[in-house]
């Protein structure tokens, strides 16, 4: 990868800026309805292929309908889904995370066994016996992402407390007489915005990936909404005759994904003070760049890109 | 002034570290006073409780494993040790303030500095708009910050480190204390501006009538701006006097090691003078005199007892059996 730092990512933004486009006007730049088909145009090919045609870029499904209108349909659920999951489950796990860090004692010990239980769920069983019991939709969808993904956010922040509840600045501030919610938000709350802003952007991807099982799987967003997930699952039936159903919504997928981790990875590398100030040589070292990265692999990742440049 | 009722007096205070070795007496039976106006030096080795003995003054030893045992703080004849945490608060910002060590964190890097100085003024004086400016500015300017009025929407990170003390220093300030406990301001400053911050804490002490705790372990600084020095060992004081007293007749044999630690470019010593053995542990502390050990003038009795606090001159005391008449006092 290029060692570039300062670089702006144009890879990931451009496809991230078109995907946000097209999620914004999707009324508009679809060309057919995404759920509405036209029986007797079932099952065409993409544009290149023998009896491809101009109507139908990407092909059309096995009710006629068009791939190309409902994957551009489809991105709007997978970004409505991650921002409001990430939104609710970011608000309440930095909002834990803090608490926890900074009061400490049994209040941490409560909160982050509560943490611990949240993480060691099996994802996708409680996903799948959650909606499940309960009707499949939208907002069940959101909800279950929701709970699954608070925790990450929560321990992080947590240990971004610790970090910097030791400084001198919070202990002066005890000494000038503020409260502990004062602290928090004040002087704690500021300095983890950056590291929030990364494992949101990272868990974007997550997101995707878990919306899309869940949606494979039959229990996410119901059919016929065109999620990217339903999508695969739908042409699963017809791999071997019609694999443009599955093959373009998969890619569109893995592309999104791909996105968003490349530029979560540089944000981490972009917004962190401590990096931006010291230069590369001293991030090496620094032992609280290392904790700046979430828990999942993203630590080894930012360890490899600091050391290409260096 | 002088005569007039002290503005600190602290009786006695032990604090105590409860760990799994045990119970380490970082701060045993600590008694000084301090008028206003009035500038003591904490000097002593590392471990010495210097530190401890501050966070104590203020209530911010670290807990759980932390805890003020004993004795009373009485800040203008108030025990802050009796005070609830919500009465503790408003101690704090209105009375005490403190400058910590190291300027690079005492700072918030997510703030710039205008917002944190006038965050304080606001709290203390509920000043808002141009006045709080005013204020604000008025505190950098008082501590030499140039520039103050285009330096307010910088950052910590964008000043130098003796700047970040003085507007560290500016904040500590800001709400007119009547205690500033300064632990090792000077610490991490080069030292050519250790001189000139010096100087500048003096002045706005002489204006301000702030009284002034130090903590170092820099005789230099000693020398140069403090009214009294209390020498601290193992958590406990073991000489205290005026500054001249000490330096002229130093009457603890702990304190006339550490004068000699001193480099004297006159003496064109060829190796610097160090204290022979290790501070104990404060965790099973002796019997009796824990410098014993490594004491020149030791002697059987200094094993034994712990020695009293003798007067040597008017405001002089040392608590050591080779001083002249300890043993009278036993």
């Amino acid at each position: 990868m290029r060692a570039a730092k300062h670089d702006v990512p144009w890879f990931p933004g451009l496809v991230l800026a078109a995907l946000v486009f097209t999620a914004v006007f999707a009324s508009y730049l679809a060309p057919h309805s995404p759920t509405a088909g036209d029986i007797t145009q079932k099952l065409i090919p993409p544009l290149w292929m023998e009896r491809g045609e101009w109507e139908h870029p990407l092909g059309t499904d096995r009710f006629g309908r068009d791939v190309l209108s409902r994957i551009i349909h489809g991105s709007r659920i997978s970004l409505i889904v991650s921002l409001i999951a990430i939104g609710v489950a970011g608000t309440i796990g930095t909002l834990l995370g803090l608490i926890s860090g900074y009061r400490g004692g049994v209040t941490d010990a409560v909160l982050m066994r509560l943490t611990d239980v949240g993480l060691s769920l099996p994802t996708i069983l409680i996903a799948v016996v959650l909606v499940a019991v309960s009707e499949p939709s939208f907002s069940n969808v959101v909800l279950v992402i929701a709970l699954l993904l608070w925790p990450r956010f929560a321990r992080q922040m947590r240990g971004e407390t610790l970090a910097i509840k030791e400084q001198d600045f919070v202990a002066l501030a005890v000494v000038a007489g503020r409260s502990s919610a004062w602290i928090i938000s004040r002087h704690i709350f500021p300095n983890v915005v950056p590291t929030l802003l990364v494992i949101s952007t990272l868990q974007v991807g997550y997101v995707v990936l878990l919306e899309g099982t869940l949606s494979f799987l039959g229990v996410g967003v119901p059919p016929p909404s065109p999620a990217w997930g339903l999508m695969i699952a739908d042409g699963r039936g017809f791999l071997a005759t019609a694999w443009w159903i599955s093959l373009f919504p998969g890619l569109a997928m893995v592309l999104t994904v791909l996105s968003v981790n490349l530029l979560g990875d540089w944000l981490r590398d972009h917004l962190d003070p401590k990096l931006r100030q010291l230069g590369r040589a001293a991030v090496l070292e620094a032992p609280a760049a290392a904790s700046v990265g979430p828990v999942d692999e993203a630590p080894v990742r930012g360890a490899a890109a600091g050391g290409d440049g260096a | 002034m002088r005569e007039s009722s002290p503005l600190l007096v602290v009786e006695d205070l032990k604090t105590y570290f409860f760990t799994r070795r045990g119970v380490t007496k970082a701060v045993d039976g600590v008694s000084f006073t301090l008028h206003a106006g009035e500038t003591l030096a904490l000097v002593g080795e590392s471990g010495s409780g210097k530190s401890v003995t501050c966070l104590s003054l203020v209530r911010l030893v670290p807990e759980p494993a932390g805890r003020i045992v004993g004795g009373r703080v009485l800040l203008e004849g108030e025990d802050l040790l009796q005070k609830s945490s919500a009465e503790m608060r408003r101690v704090r910002g209105k009375k005490i303030a403190m400058v910590l060590q190291d300027p690079l964190t005492s700072l918030n890097p997510a703030l710039t500095i205008g917002t944190q100085v006038g965050e304080v003024v606001r709290l203390h004086q509920g000043l808002r708009g141009a006045p709080l400016r005013e204020r604000v500015l008025e505190a950098l300017r008082r501590l030499r910050i140039p520039a103050a009025g285009t330096r307010l929407r910088h950052y910590s990170h964008q000043f130098s480190g003796g700047m970040r003390q003085r507007v560290s220093s500016a904040i500590a300030l800001s709400c007119a204390p009547r205690l500033l406990i300064a632990d090792e301001p000077t610490t991490a400053l080069d030292v050519t501006i250790q001189a000139q911050y010096l100087e500048l804490l003096k002045e706005v002490q002489a204006s301000a009538g702030v009284a002034i705790i130090l903590v170092t372990h820099d005789f230099g600084i000693v020398a140069a701006i403090t009214d009294r020095v209390a020498v601290m060992y193992a958590g406990r004081i073991v000489e205290m006097g005026s500054t001249l007293q000490v330096f002229d007749n130093p009457s603890h044999p702990y304190t006339r090691a550490l004068l000699r630690c001193l480099p004297d470019v006159g003496l064109k010593r060829e190796q610097l003078v160090e204290i022979g053995g290790q501070p104990p542990d404060l965790a099973r502390l002796p019997q009796g005199c824990p410098f014993a050990p490594r004491c020149p003038e030791r002697q059987p009795i200094c094993d034994e007892t712990y020695p009293p606090s003798v007067p040597v001159a008017g405001g002089h005391a040392a608590s050591c059996w080779a001083a002249p008449g300890a043993k009278a006092r036993a």
